[in-house]
């Protein structure tokens, strides 16, 4: 294996890792309009992902930054190409990030209640729009032979890229829900399971469309039929676990089912875009990994770094969850700035 | 000038100004600020003096307001290559990656996870424990300046690569070259250097402003402030001086053109040189007029002795010329725009020496034995007024430093119209440019806000438990 595909290897676990852990963040976003019924149970649902959000965001900037270090042609035709959609994504992501601070900060109603929305809307907008942006990608879109990409509105907005964002969405809010199951007390972890159990069956309905779609809409069943088949069938499998987690109290086989579906979304993509990275309706245009990658030798050194460096993040990053155990109460006002 | 036409480079160009501008309000400040309120709870962890208990969580919640409002418009940046400067990627992927992923991996995993902890475990963890926390977050900031600038530094002067012959772009050969690029070992620390200045600056002024109000029972926090964020102030302030000066040895060897214009020398001066304090500039003629000069004060900057002439931008723009003219043709303009780079140049060492004089003022007045800078109020408003003054030099310092190095985006090898993406239209750029400039000035003028209401609280505000659950005939009110 060369380090090209090594890399692209890490982009597609960087990626998964991040909807992993992100992905909860942004359904607990969702969940602050749809399961609490005042400010404090709102200001509850955002602190318990207080501690954790931008170590979580963190995972994007750096799968970003290793698709720029390792594969800069497809960092290039990618954002370039996308430049409304990642416009966008930046904007959920910039009110988001604010979010936090400015509610904390703000003292009137109102005050709080413009960051809360800025909160919802910067985390329904990102996970929307990233899928539906990957959605579109693997679908193939007009390129020339520079790999300069030139999505026309219908290649970006179609049934699979909205089919996928809004399983995106969903798949959040699920692994969301699950999340705030585990770190909460109360009638709001009651609420997120009711939530629940009314969203999976709708992601259900939204998975099989979406697989159907990813058969008729890209060449991922005719190039590889038996993963792409597999791993389908293990995006549903780890929801029907969640489901299940769900309907049997069990939170820890939830949150994990969720999230693993999540992240096996990245891996479906990744596997069928294989060894392209970009795919052009001609397919002389499209970018291969070989083509798209960096030298041997800065990979090597990039390879270096990320093998001393990854394990150590992983301890103390790990370490951080643990020092956030106990659940939130909104009424016992456990949770201090 | 900005020229702010509608054309793609330029639009381009405007808005990788705009947002990089607008986040170096809030990196250089967190930067230094972070590092101060590690200090203050440190300085708690020992001496255990609870007022510096207090002036780390109050100057923390500063801190974190900025943190915010720098990250959310750092993700802009990283997005920004790929998106407005897709040749660029191409061209620089080999050397720009490399630094890019290890400031994520080494320096914004840190910074994120344990400002996190540090945010949420005040009463968790013993204060040195605590301090471990913020020093750690602090230790991350640093890192991540050390690894862009290292980017930014091979742009102003590449090493350590060769050009690949059939792609063209760059590539890397020797890494150990572009982290051992002089450029960054002396970019560095006039950045941080600079980044502490601004924070002690805006510590001294927001006491300034906390002192004018007279509070109850504020005084002590104030005063302690105040000293503190003065000394910061003075010291650094002489510090990122001298770091700008060891900084502009290295600039009149490789960017002769950068020097020349920051100090608005069109023709080679004489042995020796001059310093000009104001001139005339007229950009079009190529030729300077009404200079009021220093005799020998310019070979004394620049070569630290009363000897050595400075060369021209005249005569830079002609070996510019010889030495680029085959490759890039005999149209292209080396002259970088004079009058940003020369007031630029003014601008921040004046607002140096003015931050110097107030604090060695400052200093002066709030002696313990000769406390006397409360009844001088004018004074206090001065130095609360003082608050944006460093905000302003920081972004003169990098005006000089990217202005200087037009028309290039790499230095000698591929210029800025070069690196714009094909795919950028003028209405994409506009869009958003209109929506980053939206998004700025509600955030920049949340964040003052924010910060301004923090301050009139004071340290020793209580929040309310909650705004809604004030319900007196709930059940809880009545067991209480």
């Amino acid at each position: 294996m060369t380090l090209s595909i090594l890399w692209f290897l890490i982009i597609g676990l960087l990626f998964a890792i991040f909807l992993f852990l992100e992905g909860f963040d942004f359904g607990v976003g969702m969940a602050t309009r749809l399961i609490a019924h005042n400010l404090d149970e709102r200001e509850a649902l955002m602190s318990s992902i207080g501690p954790h959000w931008d170590g979580n965001e963190t995972w994007l900037v750096t799968a970003g930054g290793a698709m720029f270090a390792s594969l800069p042609l497809w960092y290039a035709s990618l954002f370039s190409g996308y430049y409304y959609v990642l416009l966008l994504v930046l904007v959920g992501l910039i009110l988001r990030g604010v979010s936090f601070e400015f509610t904390k900060h703000a003292e009137t109603k109102t005050g709080k209640n413009i960051w809360l929305w800025a909160f919802f809307i910067g985390s329904v907008l990102p996970p929307f729009l990233l899928c539906m942006m990957l959605l579109s990608m693997v679908q193939g879109i007009p390129m020339n032979a520079n790999g300069d990409a030139f999505p026309k509105f219908f290649d970006v907005v179609n049934w699979l890229s909205l089919v996928g964002g809004v399983a995106g969405v969903l798949l959040s809010l699920v692994h969301g829900l699950n999340f705030i199951r585990l770190r909460l007390d109360g009638p709001l972890r009651d609420r997120a399971r009711d939530l629940n159990k009314i969203v999976y069956p709708i992601l259900f309905a939204g998975e099989v469309v979406f697989a159907i779609l990813v058969f008729f809409q890209t060449d991922f069943f005719t190039k590889r039929f038996t993963s792409s088949l597999l791993i389908t069938v293990l995006i549903v499998v780890f929801s029907l676990l969640g489901y299940y987690g769900v309907l049997k109290n069990k939170e820890g086989w939830s949150f994990a089912g969720s999230g693993l579906s999540l992240s096996m979304v990245i891996v479906l993509l990744f596997n069928g875009l294989f060894p392209r990275v970009m795919i052009a309706t001609n397919p002389a245009h499209s970018i291969l990994i070989k083509t798209a990658a960096n030298s041997h030798y800065t990979l090597t050194i990039m390879t270096i770094v990320a093998c001393i460096l990854v394990p150590i993040i992983l301890i103390y990053f790990i370490w951080s969850y643990t020092l956030f155990t106990k659940r939130i109460n909104p009424k016992d006002n456990t949770v201090k700035y | 000038m900005l020229s702010v036409g509608l054309s793609i480079v330029s639009l381009a160009r405007f808005q990788f100004a705009m947002t990089t501008v607008f986040h170096f309000f809030f990196v250089p400040f967190s930067i230094g600020m972070g590092c101060l309120v590690a200090v203050m709870e440190t300085i708690y962890a020992v001496k255990k003096d609870k007022v510096y208990l207090d002036m780390a969580k109050f100057w923390g919640k500063i801190f974190l307001l900025s943190f915010a409002v720098g990250i959310v418009t750092g993700i802009i940046q990283e997005f920004q290559f790929g998106m407005n400067w897709s040749e660029y990627s191409r061209f620089m992927g080999d050397v720009f990656g490399a630094p890019l992923a290890i400031e994520a991996l080494l320096a914004f995993f840190i910074e994120s996870v344990f400002i996190g902890i540090w945010m949420f475990t005040w009463d968790r963890f013993k204060p040195g424990v605590h301090a471990f926390m913020i020093w750690m977050t602090s230790i991350g900031t640093m890192l991540s300046a050390i690894w862009i600038l290292a980017a930014n530094s091979f742009m102003q002067h590449p090493t350590g690569f060769k050009i690949n012959g059939s792609t063209g772009r760059i590539q890397l050969t020797n890494f150990g070259d572009v982290i051992g690029n002089p450029q960054l070992w002396r970019v560095f620390p006039h950045v941080i250097l600079a980044a502490i200045l601004t924070a002690g600056v805006v510590i001294a002024g927001m006491s300034a402003w906390g002192l004018l109000r007279k509070k109850k029972g504020e005084n002590l926090f104030f005063k302690k402030s105040l000293r503190f964020g003065l000394w910061v102030s003075m010291i650094f302030a002489i510090l990122s001086a001298a770091a700008g000066d060891f900084q502009t040895q290295q600039i009149i060897k490789d960017q002769p053109m950068k020097f020349a214009a920051t100090e608005g020398i069109y023709k080679t001066t004489k042995d020796p040189a001059p310093w000009t304090v104001v001139e005339s500039i007229d950009a079009n003629g190529h030729k300077a007029s009404h200079q009021v000069d220093i005799p020998a004060a310019l070979s004394i900057l620049a070569y630290h002795k009363a000897s050595g002439s400075v060369k021209g931008m005249n005569a830079i723009n002609t070996e510019m010329h010889n030495k680029y003219d085959k490759k890039f043709g005999k149209d292209m303009n080396y002259y970088v725009p004079p009058k940003t780079m020369f007031w630029s140049f003014r601008v921040m060492t004046g607002i140096d020496a003015l931050i110097m004089l107030v604090a060695l003022f400052g200093l002066i007045w709030s002696r313990k034995n000769k406390y006397t800078i409360e009844n001088k109020k004018w004074f206090l408003v001065v130095l609360g007024l003082c608050i944006w003054v460093p905000f302003i030099g920081n972004s003169a310092g990098w005006f000089i430093t990217e202005f200087g190095r037009y028309p290039w985006i790499v230095y000698g090898l591929f210029t800025i119209a070069q690196a714009v993406s094909p795919t950028s239209t003028v209405a994409s750029l506009l869009f958003s440019n209109i929506i980053y400039f939206c998004l700025f000035t509600l955030l920049g003028g949340v964040m003052v806000w924010y910060c301004r209401k923090t301050l009139h609280h004071g340290p020793y505000y209580e929040e309310k438990d909650s705004i809604e659950n004030v319900d007196p005939f709930a059940k809880e009110a009545f067991e209480k």
